[in-house]
């Protein structure tokens, strides 16, 4: 099997991976570059686990290939935090104490900034809507939501 | 109650009961922290798993040359490169690997290393498994049945007189209770009776299974995996290979949830056969489809019971006969479902049978306090009938019969302190309790209990020489206990939490700690942890004792410092753990505290859950409008994080109530192995969940300690089911309540003229 | 005191009598006196000693006016 040589931008950074064709894009951060702070959770788009952004669109990395990266920019949880300074999100998510295992933590941050990136102003209702391909099974998702539109906040009021 | 009147001593805390961040937070926010999958080892192949297709089917023999013929395939295993073991681990060993025949759909039936995940997939289609097909049963009750296909030769039901002669798929039959339930009956002024039904559900964590194993050609193995339990995964997976306990060292990696699905094996046994055969490293990742159909689900359900009631709300005797199937091996939770059915309640006359039933299902592994949400399902749907028959407040209703401290419990002893009557007086005085409800809506209250456990424990804590302190715990963090057991030691010693570093240390490490179940991790940890920091608080005065030149008894531990104890002992400026720490190379060596304990006196815990939900009578679908739990946690070291056991356990009941259902179908496969298929419920579906702690000490534990984990899914079951059963008109016995079921449930009703 | 199934298996008896000082000793004295209950309790049983439930404690005393019973063994999640 010949595998196909991808050149992306990886949080910011030019970076260049081989991959077989059928590999995904999930499958190509976590075994090839080593980010797996995406997860595996499903497999099939519906945990929300693997989520990265793809040229500013939030995607199941699961259900991308990793040849389709050619190309394009991709953020995953790794690029979130700048230097050793958290982003709010993750700094509200620890406050909050929003996670238990933290499985699903990575999938919620990424997801959770794609939606504030959207709307920086979510009601309780929106953020849940905008989380709802996003599965937890430790928090009952209400320190999750509290953490979320806590974050929204203080980014609005630039803190 | 007070603490002086458990006999716990009134402390107050400067540690435990805030909310620090916890040690591995960054690390999970980041990506950084290491869960099962996020293991790799030089030269590490992919192991794959080879399942059964077929529910129920002889395996004649299996050929695997075509197989291990392909290029980059290193090692097959199946059944017969696992070591023979005693009676206790053989449905283990059984379930990881079948023997003579496939018992459930997914069964793993052989196993293959290979260079890749698309080499390992090609393998698994090579090998040739000639399957004769066998009748089937699923169904809890078919299988109890006469004429149903039975799945072992060598299980006779046990409990029943006189004793049978041939096999059948009912493990045994127990009875539990005390005193004359006829004659309690007899007594009664209302008496109901009705039968009630549970699918099975998934513990459903995150993260599946993943391990990576490696064992070298001097026979020396090591283990990554996630699980509940590192030390228990090490003795049996060295029994299943043959191995020394002390050849096999295995280190829990973080784990992404375990809900009682990971205090078991699965594939870490194989990933250590493939990789003794292939000389090289084998990961093994479940896919999240092998999860659902070979990964531990809990119980479906058949039950019935009975409970009588004067018109002044005594209940006169209680009754249950319950039916648990736990798939293809004994062992369903149904015993721990019998004893725990009717302990709410202060019975004279109480009687629970149990039926531990084996079907074509994968193997139930335990799931948060086992077989006790769907006891009290059953029984507190009854109890809430009973009060509005007699047109009583259900919470007075339950008041009037709760067990409190010196009550006889329905399982046997009599309870010690406990919080039962506390939560149903706080659910009462919450202002959700008397909030006006709308058209459709009802609201739904029911309690639960579970045991909590101790069990084997051993914690390490060093003293470093900055005055730092190094915590290695030998249970897995499942839900933020690391914060906790570093609040604790650190509130022991007088320093502050930042000081304490909290690791779940190896099995190479530590002594011997049982799994993290039963809610035993704050009790028994902590309680270890509390004893190590005085083991440690003993030797630093011991120094302290030595540096002044008085005797050791002459030091007391105070806030952080060793000071003399009295004015007798001499005048000495106090020495702060630092201080003593600093000069420890030349005090006699190195500082540290220690503790091996086998933990008893973990508290029971009891929890109330109040529910609004709305009933869409076109559709039949439920949804939840408002949630609170109360529970007793005896004491709350780490607030949040017993809000978030709270919370999880309730939106877990939410799913079980209204969604979550192994489905199989005629062919006995499982018809929805996804997260698609098997929906688990999601943010949009829930309202916050607000909680309330209440805390009566535990008298067994130095803080007053109970565990919080499990009890919090117990009430949840019935607690939906009666507010939709409200909201519905009709009173609703099957779970999952799903939009059909509840709508057939108001047709009917309709029907018979009732609503 | 002899919980559930424990009870059928010493021939129906919900209370028995033991001398012992320890969990130990009240198994062994169980084991002896109702042979049936022998492999049950060697499989694994837990024992409550005045409301106190015990898993696996040998040594841990029984004083002569404690409120025993011997239950089923207990398995958590
Ligand atoms: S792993 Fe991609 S959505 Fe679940
Ligand atoms: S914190 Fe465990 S799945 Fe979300």
């Amino acid at each position: 099997m010949t595998a196909i040589a991808v050149a992306a931008t990886i949080n910011g950074e030019a970076t260049s991976f081989l991959c077989e064709a059928e590999e995904t894009l999930l499958d190509a951060l976590r075994d090839r570059l080593g980010l797996t702070g995406a997860k595996e959770g499903c497999g099939t788009g519906d945990c929300g686990a693997c989520s990265v952004v793809l040229d500013g669109r939030l995607v199941c990395s699961c259900l991308v290939l990793g040849a389709e990266a050619e190309g394009r920019e991709v953020e995953t949880i790794e690029g979130m935090a700048l230097g050793d300074h958290l982003h709010p999100l993750q700094q509200k998510f620890l406050d909050h104490a929003a996670l238990q295992c933290g499985v699903c933590t990575p999938g919620f941050l990424v997801a959770a900034k794609a939606l504030l990136d959207q709307n920086p102003s979510p009601t309780e209702e929106e953020v849940r809507f905008g989380l709802a391909g996003n599965l937890c099974r430790c928090t009952g998702y209400d320190k999750i939501v509290r953490a979320v539109m806590d974050a929204a906040e203080s980014m609005r009021d630039g803190r | 109650m007070t603490n002086s009147e458990t006999g716990l001593k009134e402390r107050q805390f400067k540690i435990v009961g805030t909310r620090p961040l916890r040690p591995d937070g960054i690390d999970k926010v980041t990506g950084r922290a290491r869960f099962g999958a996020d293991m790799a080892a030089p030269g590490m192949l992919v192991g794959k798993i080879l399942r059964s297709p077929h529910a129920h089917a002889r395996i004649r023999s299996i050929d695997a040359t075509k197989a291990l013929v392909l290029p980059g395939v290193k090692a097959v295993v199946t059944h017969e490169d696992f070591a023979e073991v005693g009676a206790d681990l053989q449905d283990v060993l059984e379930n990881v690997m079948a023997q003579d025949k496939a018992l459930y759909d997914g069964h793993a039936v052989a196993a293959v290393a290979a260079i890749s995940a698309g080499v390992a997939r090609k393998a698994l289609r090579l090998i040739e498994v000639d399957y004769e097909i066998l009748p089937h049963v699923t169904d809890v009750e078919a299988a109890m049945a006469a004429e149903a296909p039975v799945l072992h030769d060598d299980i006779v039901t046990s409990g029943v007189e006189p004793a049978p002669k041939t096999p059948s798929n009912v493990v045994h039959r127990h009875e539990f209770g005390h005193g004359d339930v006829a004659e309690g009956l007899a007594q009664a002024d209302v008496v109901i009776e009705h039968d009630f039904k549970t699918a099975a559900t998934h513990q459903g964590y995150i993260e599946p299974h993943a391990c990576v194993g490696s064992v070298g050609p001097d026979g020396q193995g090591e283990l990554w995996c996630c699980t509940q339990g590192h030390f228990w995964v090490r003795n049996t997976c060295a029994a299943l290979l043959g191995m020394d306990v002390s050849h096999l060292r295995v280190t829990a990696s973080e784990i992404g949830g375990g809900f009682g699905g990971k205090t078991t094996v699965f594939i870490d046994p194989v990933a250590l056969a493939l990789s003794r055969k292939a000389g090289r490293p084998v990961k093994i990742v479940m896919s999240r489809e092998e999860v659902f159909r070979a990964s531990g689900p809990t119980s479906s359900t058949a039950m019935t019971v009975k409970i009588g009631v004067r018109r002044d709300g005594r209940i006169t005797a209680g009754e249950a006969v319950l039916k648990f199937q736990g798939g293809a091996f004994a062992g369903s939770p149904v015993d721990l479902g019998a004893m725990t059915a009717f302990a709410c309640y202060d019975l004279e006359h109480v009687k629970t049978v149990a039926y531990d039933v084996v079907t074509n299902r994968p193997k139930q592994a335990a799931y948060r306090a086992p077989g006790a949400p769907m006891a009290a399902f059953a029984v507190e749907s009854v109890i809430d009938e009973l009060a509005s028959k007699i047109g009583m407040d259900p919470i007075e209703l339950r008041l009037k019969n709760a067990v409190e401290n010196g009550s006889q419990s329905s399982y046997g002893p009599k309870f010690g302190p406990v919080g039962l009557v506390e939560t149903l007086v706080a659910a009462r005085e919450h202002e959700h309790y008397t909030a006006p409800l709308g058209a459709n809506q009802g609201r739904g209250i029911a309690s639960g209990f579970w045991f909590n456990f101790g069990g084997q424990t051993c914690v390490s804590l060093n003293i470093n020489a900055d005055g730092s302190v190094a915590l290695a715990v030998g249970t897995p963090d499942i839900g933020g206990s690391r914060a906790s057991m570093g609040q604790m030691a650190a509130e022991e010693l007088g320093i502050g939490y930042d000081k304490v570093r909290t690791i779940v240390a190896d099995t190479a490490s530590l002594g011997y700690n049982d799994i993290s179940e039963g809610s035993r991790v704050t009790f028994s940890t902590g309680l270890a942890t509390i004893q190590a920091a005085r083991d440690a608080i003993g030797k630093l005065c011991g120094r302290a004792a030595q540096t002044w030149g008085i005797s050791p008894d002459a030091v007391v531990w105070e806030d952080g410092y060793a000071r003399p104890a009295g004015a007798n002992a001499g005048e000495f400026p106090p020495l702060s753990l630092a201080e003593i720490a600093e000069t420890a190379a030349k005090t006699g060596g190195p500082i540290a505290g220690h503790c091996e304990v086998n933990a008893a006196g973990a508290g029971v815990s009891f929890a109330t859950h109040l529910v609004d939900a709305e009933v869409d009578p076109e559709t039949g679908r439920a949804k939840i409008l408002r949630y609170t739990v109360v529970q007793d946690a005896g004491k709350a070291i780490h607030p949040s994080y017993v809000e978030g056991q709270y919370q999880g356990g309730a939106v877990q009941g939410v799913g079980w109530a209204l969604n979550e259902e192994y489905i199989y179908g005629e062919d006995g496969r499982l018809q929805n192995p996804s997260f698609l298929d098997y929906r688990i419920p999601v943010a949009s579906d829930l309202p916050m969940i607000d909680t309330v702690i209440v805390e009566v000490p535990n008298p067994g534990h130095p803080y007053g300690v109970r565990g919080v984990g499990e009890t919090s899914i117990v009430p949840p079951l019935a607690a939906i089911a009666n507010a939709v059963s409200a909201a519905a008109g009709v009173r609703l016995t099957e779970l999952p309540m799903s939009p059909p079921r509840v709508l057939r449930g108001i047709d009917e009703a309709a029907a018979n003229g009732k609503a | 005191m002899l919980g559930g199934p424990l009870r059928s298996a010493a021939g129906g008896a919900a209370q028995v009598d033991v001398e012992a000082v320890n969990i130990r000793e009240l198994l062994t004295g169980l084991g002896d006196a109702h042979p049936k209950l022998k492999p049950i309790i060697d499989k694994g049983v837990a024992v409550s000693i005045d409301g106190q439930i015990y898993r696996d404690a040998w040594f841990q005393p029984i004083s002569p006016d404690s409120e025993v019973h011997v239950l089923m063994p207990l398995a958590g999640g």
